[in-house]
């Protein structure tokens, strides 16, 4: 029981920030069908940013605001400068930039932070509470309430704002918004924002338990990306249970058959999952036009 | 098709060309070295280019064939006791295989979903080789033994720059010939739309299939021919980064061009070399670099400077 509820809430903390990179991922994916593989850059600005703003003495909720805001930042010139020149480029194309984006940013944060892996303090102490015989972090809660709070914020956005509703008549058909008079271009500039401020957000909350560097971007990126597609690309909900599911499986994987190919595992329930059903788990069935 | 004969001339009179001047202009061991990689490079983004421009599928792990075909070369000869040729021959074969079995249920998806199961497959490979030490010696990497070919040991920049060279021109010519088959009309006409494909007789399945088995064995290839000529391979030649490179070579190239191809190759060789000039710098530049190419040459070196000269003649 104990093994149990310890691997359960590692699985749900690592599940919970690849659930937040696959929301990213939706949401830019929904307002522009651009995949951004940048996406997992914004979860290192956020803790790279953070500590390096900690450390030169800012009171943690100022520098944890610091590093949302200079990933948004980021989001939107990678919006202006690389997307948005890039518009009406193949997938294949759009692919690549943002790739080239990824591999920009991290080069960068390579120069101006370093290559030395960083932590953060917990935010309520690293006393660890006792839950049927399992220790669990306090850090583990932070990450999943901070997570819950995002994926509810975002549907009471997307819901019951104004702007909301003009993002989701974006991503259900460009022309019509644009026809009843919505700025799609703004719209997908808050895309980005806004997932890049997810990402850095989640970047924060995790930081304390699993340490970040300039690095970590990619492989998070390369998992919501997976988690994404295993929910059926541009659907929010499948996104966010499936960087769950992702992440529990890892956790049970390493925790009962060997750690080694945990990083395995995500790219190995997509392939199979892909095999059975090729439109995700919870994807409708695209009918080409000829 | 005219100007696919076009092409042929071009690339088959051209690259024996550039094959020959390469060694007058830089004969330096350095740039022998740099340009034997640039032509095995090539081979890889001529497979990968055959499968995304021709069929119109992309891969984001076509690095893990290359990766197949680099370790079975170097770890033939230590664990079998085999030649590096015939362990190179059983990379080739087992990435064929490999492609062969994934291929038919992979290449029914579309769009997004198959770039994230090819993705998943490369990654899966890279780390396979990561993790299983005893057997591939894990990240630090693996000696490769020194090719010997009837008691001629193949050794130095120059040997290796003809046999890469000589491979790629092979390569090449079986790429443009396949182009013109049957095949590559089938291919053509599926890019263009599947279903009408199929209507028309097309076996949609079995041509993909196809191009996809051949882009891994070229990958493998290239693979190998690597393994060989570093004499040192690790897994970072299976790695997302190479799968990325590669893809970026094609369509930096001009997607779909043969020697679009060779020139995205040759771009993406030189270029990190160029910038480790700029030290730190270099990731950046080079990340900064390919948004620049994808923005402003959207459709490839090959066939922007084609388009330019067409224009400039019918002015």
């Amino acid at each position: 029981m104990a093994e149990l509820v310890q691997l359960l809430f590692a699985g749900l903390t690592t599940g919970a920030v690849y659930a937040l990179v696959a929301l990213g991922f939706t949401l830019v994916f929904q307002a522009s069908e651009v995949v951004n593989f940048a996406q997992g850059e914004f979860v290192m600005l956020g803790g790279m940013v953070t500590v390096f703003a900690f450390e030169a003495g800012l009171p943690l909720p100022l520098a944890a605001a610091l590093a949302i805001a200079v990933a948004v930042a980021t989001g939107l010139l990678l919006h202006r400068l690389a997307i948005e020149p890039a518009k009406g480029a193949t997938v294949v194309t759009l692919i690549i930039v943002t790739i080239g984006a990824s591999i920009l940013i991290r080069g960068l944060a390579q120069i101006v932070f370093d290559k030395q892996f960083h932590a953060l303090p917990a935010f309520s102490g690293d006393e660890p509470l006792r839950l049927f015989g399992a220790a669990i972090l306090p850090q583990s809660l932070w990450v999943l309430a901070g997570a819950g709070a995002i994926v509810f914020g975002l549907w009471l956005f997307m819901e019951h704002t104004l702007l909301g509703k003009a993002v989701r008549a974006t991503a259900a058909n460009r022309l019509a918004a644009e026809l009843v008079g919505i700025d799609t271009r703004i719209v997908l500039a808050l895309a980005f924002a806004i997932s890049a401020a997810i990402g850095a957000v989640g970047g924060i909350l995790v930081t304390p338990i699993t340490l970040t560097s300039y690095a970590v971007g990619t492989i998070l990126a390369l998992k919501g990306f997976a988690a994404a597609m295993l929910g059926g690309i541009g659907n929010p909900v499948g996104a966010v249970l499936s960087g769950l599911v992702l992440g529990l499986l890892e956790a049970f994987a390493a925790g009962w058959i060997s750690s080694t190919y945990k990083d395995g595992v995500a790219f190995l329930v997509i392939l199979l999952v892909l095999l059975a059903m090729p439109q995700g788990l919870l994807g409708r069935r695209a009918v080409e036009r000829v | 098709m005219a100007s696919g004969t076009r092409t042929k001339l071009l690339v088959l009179g051209a690259l024996p060309l550039v094959l020959l001047l390469v060694p007058l202009l830089f004969p330096s061991p350095f740039h022998l070295r740099v340009a034997a990689l640039v032509w095995i490079n090539a081979v890889a983004a001529l497979g990968l280019a055959l499968l995304m421009g021709l069929a119109g599928q992309v891969s984001l792990g076509h690095a893990g064939f290359m990766g197949i075909g680099a370790y079975a070369t170097a770890l033939g000869p230590k664990h079998l006791g085999l030649d590096p040729l015939a362990s190179m021959g059983l990379g080739l074969l087992a990435a064929g295989v490999l492609a062969f079995l994934v291929g038919r249920p992979i290449l029914r998806l579309k769009g997004h979903y198959l770039a994230v199961a090819t993705l998943g497959l490369g990654i899966l490979v890279h780390l396979v080789l990561v993790s299983e030490v005893p057997v591939t010696g894990g990240p630090d990497g693996i000696q490769v033994p020194r090719l010997e070919l009837l008691g001629w040991r193949v050794a130095g920049p120059a040997t290796w720059y003809w046999i890469t060279g000589i491979v790629l021109l092979l390569a090449a010519w079986l790429a443009l010939n396949l182009e013109d088959s049957s095949t590559g009309r089938a291919l053509r006409a599926l890019h263009d739309s599947e279903v009408a494909a199929s209507v028309v007789g097309v076996d949609v399945a079995r041509h993909k299939l196809v191009v996809f088995v051949m882009a891994a064995v070229y990958a493998a290839l290239a693979g190998g021919l690597f393994a060989l000529f570093n004499r040192f391979v690790t897994p970072e030649v299976a790695g997302f980064l190479r799968s990325i490179e590669l893809v970026t070579m094609v369509v930096i190239g001009g997607m779909g061009s043969i020697p679009g191809a060779v020139v995205g190759a040759a771009l993406l060789t030189v270029l990190p070399q160029a910038l480790t000039l700029f030290h730190e710098y270099e990731h950046a530049v080079l990340g900064l670099l390919i948004i620049l190419f994808m923005v402003f040459l959207r459709q490839g070196i090959v066939p922007g400077i084609a388009g330019l000269l067409t224009r400039r003649r019918a002015a």
